[in-house]
This record gives C-alpha cells, sequence and structure tokens, in this order.
C-alpha cells in the first residue's frame, strides 16, 4: 500500500509530513530518575495509519498515555490541529477527537456489550442527571445511539453477542469491543495499543480490514504493534521508539533496512527475523 | 423464652424507625458503592448533617420542618463537595479514609461543649419537629394479632416508607439512564470511561452528592421519628450497619439496601431480644452475658455478617452470580 | 468451601479464648459501670418523653468535664438557676450524682440561666467565665439542652498571648512523644498496604490488642509491666502473621478484590472492637505499674515524668532499628522491592508472601508497642486503637501511603499537629486539625510527602 501523502517524506527520525494532524515537541517524562519517554519531534500525518514499534520497555504505551491526557509530561509540548494539548484532562483530549484504546483490554465486565457501546457515544443529553430522570427527554437520542451501535457491531461481527456481558466476551473480541466502542466516540484520531494482541488469527485479517477502513473514512490512526506482519500489512508510515526516543520513521520496507532499528531489536532479543516474525519474544 | 415477645420485637424491627432510616442511608450508600464504586466509609456525617441541619433549624431558628429538612439536605451536598474536591481524584481508597475520618469529626463536633449553645453537646438537641405528629391524619393504631402499632408508628411508617419508595423509584429512573450507565460504567473501570470523554471526577462528585443526600435523608427521617437527636448515633458503626444492610440485601439493584435493611434489623433485634430473653430466664449464666453484653452482640453480628458477606456472597443474598463470576478477570 | 474458614474459625477461638475469658472478671465488672456503650441507635432520652405532655418549658443539661483520658467526669453539687426577664429567679436545681439537671420554667420566654461559680469543685472550672450564663427564649413545651462548659484545671480560654508562647515546648514535646507512637502504630499499616495493597481497617484493633494482652498478663496474670509488656508484643506478631497465613493469604489467593478485602477488615474491625468491648468493659483501666507518677522533671520549660522519657527513647530506638532493617538487611531490601513493584519482585525470586508474613508479624508487634505506650500515656481502652486508627491514617497518608519512612515523617507531624492545635482550638477538637491537614495534603501532594507521584486522573 503506497500512499502519495508520503511521498516526498524524508525517512529519518522527526521529519515534517504533508498534513500534520498531530506534533510534539520536547516531549519528556521521567519516573524517578528513569527517563521513560525523550521525544525530540514527531508529527503524524492526517488521514494515513501510522504504526509505532519498538522493543518492550521502548515507552510506547507511556508515549500514548502522554498524548492522549492519561498521564503528566515531565516537559516538551504536543499539538493536536494546531492546539496545544499539554495539561489537558484525558476526557477532554477524548472530545477533541483523540481517542485511544488500551493495551489490557478495559471492555466494561459488568456491563453489556450493547451498553459498553452506548457509553462510548459524546453528547449524551441524558448523562445529565437532572435529565436522565425523564426518558422523553433523552429517549430519541438513545434509539439513535443504539442503532448506530448496532450498525458498528454487526460490522465488527459483535451483533449476536450484543446483549451478553462483556466480561463473557473471549479476549479478541473484547479488542473488537472496546475499537468498536472507541469509534462511538466519533474519532478523528484512533489510538490504538497492541490491537492484535490476543486476538485469534482467525479475526486478525478481519480487524486489519476494519483498521484499513478506518483510513477509508477519513480517520488518522496511529497503533502500536509488536506483530511484524501486521505492520506491514496495514501501515502507511511506521516509526520506530527505543530507550524513550525516536529512532527511526519511515515506510516498513526501509525501517527493515535501518541499522539502529536493528541493533535496537538485536539489543533485547537475538532470534531475530524483521519482517517475518514478532519482534518481541518476551510478548509470548 | 418468651417466643411471642420475640417474633413480634423482630417483625416490627422491620418495619419501624430503624428500618426505615437504614433504608435510606444504604440506598445512598447503593449510589456510591453499589453503582458507583465509590467508598464512602462515612454515610453517618451525611446522616449527621441532614439530621442536625434539621434540628438546628426548627429549634434555634424557629423553621418549620420543610425549610429545616431543605436545609440539612444542602449541608449534605457542601459536605460532599468539601469531602470529595481532594479524593474524588485519587484511587478509591483515599475516599474511605476521608470520608470515615470526617463522619468521627463531624460528631465530635457537634458533642463538643465548644458548639453545644448550637448543636447541644452530648445531650444533643430534643424538641424537633412537634408539626410532625401533631399533622398525623392517622387517628388510630393498628393491631395485626402478632404486631400492633400506635398511631404515631403508624404515620411514621407511611411518611417514611412513601420516602423509601420516592427515593428507590428515583434510583430505578437514574441507574437506567445514560447516567445511570456512565456511573456503572466508572464502577467497573474509571480510565476506559475517560478515554470515551466523559469527566469521571464531575460523575464521582454527582454521585456522592446524590448519595449523601440519600444518607442525609435518612438523618432526617430518624430525627423526626424521635423528635430528637443525639450526637452518638452518627458514630462509626452506624455506617458499617448500612453497609452490611446494601451488601445483605444486594449492591447495584434497587431493592437490594431496602430488602437489606429490614433483613438487618430483624436479625439484629431477633439476636438482641433473644439474647436478653434466654439471660432473664438464665438459659445464659451471667457470668458469661449480661445485659449489658447482649446490646454489644449486634456490633459483632453486624461486623461478622459484613466480613462473611464480602468473603463468601458479594452479590448479597439474592444477587446475581453471574455477574460475581465475572470479576475474576 | 476451602481450608480458609476453618482456619479463620480457629483463629478466631482462640483469639477470644485467650483473650476472652481471661477478661471475665473485668467484664462482669464492666455491668455496674453501666458501660460507656456509646449511641445505642435506638436509645431515646426518656426525658424527651416526659416533656412531651407539658405545655410550660424547660431546661435540662448535665454538667461533665473530660478529663485527661477523655472520660466524662460528672460534676455533683453544683447550682444553677434560672432568671426571667424582669431578674427574678424562677427556678434554681443543683446537679445530681450523673451531673444532670432540670429547670422547670413557670411559663414561655426570654431567660438567663447561671451557674453559681462558688458551687464548682476545686480543680474544675468554666471554660471561660463569659460561659457561666447564657440568654435565650423558650416557646410553649420546649426543652431546650443547656451546658455549661467545664474545664479540668484553670480555664483555658483566660490564657493569654504569652502564656500560649510558653505552652510550646511542652505541647510540641507531647506532640513529638504522640507522634512516635503514632508512627510505631503505623509502620504496619503502611507496609501492608505497600506489599499487599490492602488498606487495613482493622490495624487500630492490632493497637488495642496488644495492649489488651499487655494488660491480660500485667494485671489479670501479675506479671510486672516490663516482662508482661515484651510478651504481649511477641504474641501480638505471632497473632499478626498468623493472621495473615490464615485468614488474608487464603483470600488473596482466592483473588477477592482489595475493595473487598478493605469491606472485609472493616467488618473484622468492628467485630474484634466489640470483642473487645465485650470482655474489657466500656472503662478505661491502668496498668499495675507505671500508671501515676508523680516525681516530674523540669527541662527546657518541659514538664515530664519518667514514663515519658522511656516511651520516647524506646520509640526511636525501635524506629531506628526499623529503618535499619528496612536499609540493610536482606529481608528489608526485599520488603521495599515488593511495596515498589511486587511483580518485578516475584520475577527476581523474592518470596513475596514469606515478605508480607513478615511485614504482617513485626507490624502486628509494633503496633502492640504503641498501643502499650497509649495505654501508659491514657490508659488501656477497648477503643484505643479504633481512636488513634484515623491519625494513623492521616500520617501514612501525608507520609506517603506504602513508605515505611513516610510513614514515620507523616505520624511525628500529625503528632505535633494534634497537640500543638491546641493553642487555637479547644482540646475536644484537636483531632479536627489531623484531618484537615490530610485533607489539604491529598489537594495539593495525593501521593504524600515522601510518596513517589503516581498518575492520577
Amino acid at each position: 500500500m503506497t500512499t502519495d501523502a508520503f511521498d516526498q517524506v524524508e525517512p529519518r527520525p522527526g521529519s515534517p509530513k504533508r498534513d500534520t494532524i498531530l506534533s510534539v515537541d520536547g516531549l519528556v517524562r521521567r519516573f524517578g530518575g528513569i527517563t521513560a519517554v525523550d521525544v525530540d519531534h514527531l508529527e503524524i500525518q492526517a488521514n494515513a495509519i501510522t504504526g509505532l514499534i519498538g522493543p518492550n520497555g521502548a515507552g510506547k504505551t507511556t508515549f500514548f498515555n502522554l498524548i492522549t491526557g492519561f498521564d503528566e509530561v515531565t516537559a516538551g509540548t504536543f499539538q493536536f490541529k494546531g492546539e496545544p494539548l499539554e495539561g489537558v484532562p484525558a476526557y477532554k483530549v477524548a472530545r477533541k477527537g483523540l481517542v485511544r484504546t488500551f493495551q489490557l483490554t478495559k471492555a466494561l465486565s459488568k456491563l453489556s456489550v450493547i451498553e459498553n457501546m452506548k457509553l462510548g457515544a459524546v453528547g449524551q443529553v441524558g448523562e445529565n442527571p437532572f435529565k436522565a430522570l425523564i426518558r422523553p427527554i433523552w429517549g430519541n437520542q438513545e434509539r439513535e445511539i443504539e442503532a448506530r451501535a448496532d450498525e458498528l457491531l454487526k460490522r465488527f461481527k459483535l451483533y449476536e453477542k450484543r446483549d451478553d456481558y462483556a466480561g463473557e466476551l473471549s479476549g479478541g473480541q473484547r479488542k473488537l469491543l472496546e475499537m468498536a466502542r472507541a469509534l462511538m466516540a466519533d474519532p478523528e484520531v484512533i489510538c490504538l495499543d497492541e490491537p492484535m494482541a490476543g486476538v485469534n488469527p482467525a479475526l486478525t485479517q478481519s480487524l486489519l480490514q476494519h483498521v484499513k477502513e478506518l483510513k477509508d473514512e477519513g480517520l488518522t490512526v496511529v497503533f502500536v504493534e509488536h506483530d511484524m506482519d501486521v505492520v506491514r500489512d496495514i501501515s502507511d508510515w511506521v516509526v520506530v521508539m527505543a530507550e524513550g526516543s525516536i529512532i527511526a520513521e519511515g515506510s516498513h520496507a526501509s525501517i527493515g533496512k535501518n541499522q539502529a532499528v536493528i541493533d535496537a531489536y538485536l539489543g533485547t532479543a537475538h532470534e531475530i527475523d524483521l519482517g517475518t516474525i514478532e519482534l518481541d519474544p518476551e510478548k509470548h | 423464652m418468651n417466643w411471642s415477645i420475640i417474633i413480634e420485637s423482630t417483625l416490627e424491627a422491620m418495619v419501624t424507625k430503624n428500618a426505615v432510616v437504614f433504608a435510606l442511608a444504604a440506598i445512598g450508600l447503593n449510589i456510591h458503592y453499589g453503582y458507583t464504586g465509590l467508598l464512602n466509609f462515612g454515610q453517618a456525617g451525611f446522616m449527621a448533617a441532614g439530621a442536625y441541619g434539621t434540628g438546628i433549624a426548627i429549634t434555634q431558628w424557629g423553621w418549620t420542618i420543610g425549610p429545616a429538612a431543605l436545609f440539612g439536605i444542602v449541608l449534605s451536598v457542601l459536605l460532599a463537595f468539601f469531602l470529595g474536591l481532594p479524593t474524588l481524584r485519587l484511587r478509591a481508597d483515599y475516599l474511605a479514609i476521608v470520608t470515615i475520618a470526617a463522619a468521627e469529626i463531624i460528631r465530635r463536633i457537634v458533642k463538643s461543649t465548644q458548639y453545644s449553645e448550637v448543636t447541644g453537646g452530648s445531650g444533643g438537641l430534643n424538641g424537633i419537629g412537634r408539626g410532625f405528629y401533631d399533622n398525623n391524619p392517622i387517628d388510630s393504631g393498628l393491631d395485626l394479632g402478632i404486631v400492633s402499632f400506635s398511631e404515631r408508628e403508624l404515620w411514621f411508617m407511611v411518611v417514611g416508607w412513601g420516602v423509601v419508595v420516592l427515593c428507590m423509584v428515583l434510583t430505578y429512573l437514574l441507574v437506567r439512564s445514560p447516567w445511570g450507565r456512565v456511573l456503572k460504567a466508572i464502577r467497573e473501570d474509571e480510565d476506559a470511561v475517560r478515554s470515551l470523554g466523559k469527566n469521571v471526577t464531575w460523575y464521582k462528585m454527582q454521585s456522592l452528592i446524590l448519595g449523601g443526600m440519600f444518607g442525609a435523608l435518612g438523618g432526617i427521617m430518624l430525627t423526626l421519628e424521635q423528635q430528637s437527636v443525639q450526637p452518638d448515633q452518627f458514630f462509626t458503626p452506624t455506617t458499617f450497619f448500612a453497609f452490611t444492610a446494601l451488601i445483605l440485601g444486594g449492591a447495584g439493584r434497587v431493592f437490594g439496601p431496602v430488602v437489606g435493611s429490614m433483613l438487618f434489623w430483624g436479625i439484629i433485634q431477633f439476636t438482641d431480644v433473644s439474647l436478653r430473653q434466654a439471660i432473664a430466664n438464665d438459659h445464659i449464666p451471667t457470668w458469661l452475658m449480661d445485659g449489658v453484653q447482649a446490646g454489644q452482640v449486634r456490633f459483632i453480628i453486624a461486623g461478622g455478617l459484613l466480613a462473611a458477606l464480602m468473603i463468601f456472597r458479594q452479590q448479597g443474598l439474592f444477587g446475581n452470580k453471574r455477574e460475581v463470576a465475572l470479576d475474576d478477570h | 468451601m476451602p481450608a480458609a474458614p476453618r482456619r479463620l474459625l480457629l483463629l478466631l477461638v482462640a483469639l477470644t479464648s485467650v483473650l476472652g475469658f481471661s477478661f471475665v472478671g473485668a467484664g462482669a465488672a464492666s455491668a455496674q459501670d453501666a458501660t460507656e456503650e456509646p449511641g445505642d441507635p435506638e436509645a431515646t432520652p426518656e426525658a424527651e418523653e416526659a416533656a412531651e405532655d407539658e405545655s410550660i418549658a424547660s431546661v435540662v443539661g448535665s454538667l461533665k468535664y473530660d478529663d485527661e483520658e477523655d472520660n466524662e467526669v460528672p460534676v455533683e453539687g453544683v447550682e444553677i438557676s434560672a432568671t426571667g426577664a424582669d431578674g427574678e429567679e424562677v427556678a434554681i436545681d443543683t446537679t445530681a450524682e450523673d451531673g444532670t439537671f432540670l429547670l422547670e420554667l413557670p411559663e414561655p420566654g426570654e431567660y438567663t440561666f447561671t451557674v453559681n461559680p462558688d458551687t464548682i469543685p476545686d480543680g474544675i472550672s468554666l471554660r471561660s467565665e463569659e460561659r457561666g450564663t447564657t440568654t435565650f427564649s423558650l416557646s410553649p413545651g420546649q426543652q431546650r439542652t443547656v451546658l455549661f462548659p467545664l474545664v479540668e484545671g484553670e480555664a483555658r480560654e483566660r490564657s493569654s498571648g504569652s502564656t500560649k508562647i510558653a505552652q510550646v515546648p511542652q505541647l510540641a514535646f507531647e506532640g513529638f512523644k504522640f507522634g512516635l507512637i503514632i508512627a510505631m502504630s503505623a509502620v504496619g499499616l503502611s507496609l501492608i498496604y505497600g506489599t499487599t495493597g490492602l488498606v487495613n481497617f482493622a490495624h487500630g484493633e492490632v493497637v488495642t490488642f496488644g495492649a489488651l494482652l499487655a494488660y491480660l498478663f500485667n494485671v489479670t496474670f501479675g506479671l510486672h509491666l516490663l516482662i508482661a509488656g515484651p510478651i504481649a508484643v511477641l504474641l501480638a506478631g505471632v497473632f499478626g502473621g498468623g493472621f495473615d497465613r490464615g485468614f488474608w493469604r487464603p483470600l488473596r489467593n482466592r483473588g477477592t478484590s482489595l475493595i473487598a478485602m478493605l469491606v472485609v477488615s472493616i467488618g473484622l474491625s468492628l467485630v474484634l472492637r466489640y470483642i473487645f468491648l465485650y470482655q474489657f468493659g466500656g472503662r478505661t483501666r491502668p496498668f499495675d505499674q507505671y500508671a501515676i507518677q508523680t516525681d516530674t522533671i523540669e527541662f527546657l520549660n518541659i514538664t515530664m515524668v519518667r514514663k515519658d522519657i522511656w516511651i520516647v527513647v524506646v520509640s526511636i530506638i525501635l524506629l531506628v532499628l526499623v529503618a535499619l532493617a528496612l536499609g540493610g538487611t536482606r529481608i528489608g531490601k526485599a520488603t521495599r522491592a515488593v511495596a515498589d513493584n511486587r511483580d518485578l519482585a516475584e520475577s527476581s525470586g523474592i518470596d513475596v508472601e514469606k515478605v508480607i508474613l513478615v511485614v504482617w508479624a513485626v507490624g502486628s508487634g509494633l503496633a502492640a508497642v504503641g498501643g502499650i505506650f497509649l495505654g501508659l500515656t491514657e490508659q488501656v481502652s477497648w477503643q484505643g486503637g479504633f481512636q488513634l486508627l484515623l491519625l494513623m491514617f492521616a500520617g501514612v497518608t501525608l507520609g506517603g501511603l506504602g513508605t515505611a519512612y513516610g510513614a514515620l515523617v507523616g505520624s511525628i507531624i500529625v503528632g505535633l499537629a494534634v497537640q500543638l492545635s491546641t493553642l487555637v482550638i479547644s482540646s475536644e477538637l484537636k483531632n479536627v486539625a489531623a484531618l484537615l491537614i490530610l485533607a489539604f495534603i491529598l489537594l495539593v501532594r495525593p501521593q504524600g510527602i515522601l510518596g513517589r507521584k503516581e498518575r492520577v486522573g
């Protein structure tokens, strides 16, 4: 898959993009004495699928936490559509259109699948405690939301499970549910933290298809993944992190040949065959 | 052993004063713990806010019952704000620590001689809301054979259970709305809710306020029933009686706290009266237990019940096993 | 059912049998004390019932003061009078044995109520002279309670600014001593939280348990406190370890959630506390030795007795030993590792369950020391530990939940704050200061002074 958007982009860390939706400058996060994230500059291309890879402990999830407001930066700035986001609480980040999923799925176990989905919708009148008392006020909106949720559930092949508790789904189904629920929030950018982990291979293909469709619908996708097949299959652009910093950027083809990337991976793992198997043996 | 007395007082305890008061307190805790997952261990403080707010407004300022009760509820809202502000952003246990401490502090403040001009100190306030029984339209008692109620008791039961039903309806409407959905989601995983653009801290505050208001209503009903209020009625075990009642009946369901409160006071009264009967009839030797000690058994039962339920039957007596099984993930 | 309930039952039986029936004498005695079982929610003052049908107004009240142990002591034989608006005395009563009085007023209206200061016994005085009279109006049939606040010694509010400053060293010393007692009791609370994630609301009962064990060996069995104390501490440690082994570990293994365990600990706290009350009675009781020491020592404007010095010295030694053990020994380092990151510690070969067991045993032993010292300072009470619990929470949270050093620092700050706050607020309300500090620290630095910053929402 090639995209014109990246034709002119240099494959080096921090390279400017043609149409940047998210940009990061001097982003640092320290825990005690350990620096978990230290990113000089990064731009994310709008309406593209960007894969974020790197060995364990590279700071990928922390990076996600930072840009979605789930963690506080030690230093640095970042902008979403040109608007500064640092210090903005997570829920406001989500409302602005930057929505995430979690590495360890956060399907709400004791809510039914359809309730999980409906929760995702933003701007619900019935979420005000006073209006909540009077069903006619929110009933119509609820029906619209439910219709949209059913639509998505069918697309994600979860419709048959719609009235089950989310806690009764398999691990892969929960991943699907979480992604579908995030879509209910009408995001512009969706950050997927290991969307394929634990998903059974039969489901993987359809899940990948969904991710690609998101792009066709105009969304920007950023995802963390360990499975290089997946990365090669769907990403337009790959960003590699190691020890908190960005060490390489480029198409997956250029990344596979990048010496810095190979060294970074070799530092943590031995059975390495970039591009064929998973880069992260510890994940098993 | 006079079994008819035991049965009579047990049945009576299940429908009168304490059952009503603690049903309301537990309905509040149900909003907190059952639906939102908040650990409010200071419900007694909210009850005290309602009771003393009402009591002070009536006895000191000469207000009528309605506005006075409203004042008590306003106080409980302020208390919720004060407690929620520093704690709701934090992990669940901080709220537990701060609320249990706050409730104890409130009890000490109203008990202290320093403010006794307003609060009545350790003696509390008397002569609160005479209008409550003066307006009693019921002019004769009710004798059902096993149990009988005076017209005063009947009047309190009508009003008290009326308030309980109202609160249940309110809870029912709320938890089935999108608002209730957000609360239940917060109970499961607040980060997930945050990631979907909901202001979790603010919803928790709303929950704390609402549940605290129900608790205050419990305190108000207590005050009206006895026409007085004493500070030690709001000591820490009061909160845990309500908590035990809630878990017993089933947290996270509308009827849970009400059924739980009735059962709880039934159990407490049954053991209490049985023990006293047994002591009076020399079935229990006084070296093992005397009358004062019999009165302490209720606390041991309440605590033991709470611990046992949390270990073996978190869903309560009538809860849904399927939901609890989902916890193991 | 797994072995858990059987073990629990065994444990509780052991606990009650050791503690329980040896106090039978004490328990029986409690009946005559008409124990201060607080606030039976059912209790309705009979006076109120009596006033029900009368149209005249009345005023009731009781004269009491709180002694050093916070016990209410009624004052008998004090004259209280009511004067009408025209200056005529309309009622007079003298307080009864229980300190109560009742003034029946001929008609509604405004009255002034006055305590006759000459009838107040020596050694007790009104909190302030202005509070000896009060004026208010009564409506028909109304019964009001009026309180005249009494204090032991001279009226405190009379003291001027300069004498307040003079009190600072004394209060600071008492606060420091109290802080050390809180710290010792709280080390276990904090480390149990750090290693298991459990906020143990029954930790106050561990403190009480230690004091009661010491009382048992000291007063009931007649051993000298210097022997009874260490026995109690050792036994408390054994019980603490057994409690973890027989109760909490099975719960952890069952996968009981932390929140559920927290609520379980609340239930246990209630059970234990009232078993203590059941067996020990509601009165506070002194140990056989060191209860009263009269030969005071003056030092830098601080008046103290010998036991104060010993409490401070022994506490500091024990706390330094704890700090050294955490820093230097294998088990201490392992404890910190587990508190830091349980999974990491486990994968690096640390026997986490063993660490937790040790933490429970040592923490309970230290809590017992705290309980005994508390009993030496304030006498032994069935709820001494519970009253300390809120202050322990304040101290532990202040210092950083889960850290041992934090518990020390935070507790001492809380001890100082509680005592020094009596300079500006009534001593009845001194614990309020601790709560306010707690709320403030949660607002500005929720991880505590020494805690590491955790991500918060």
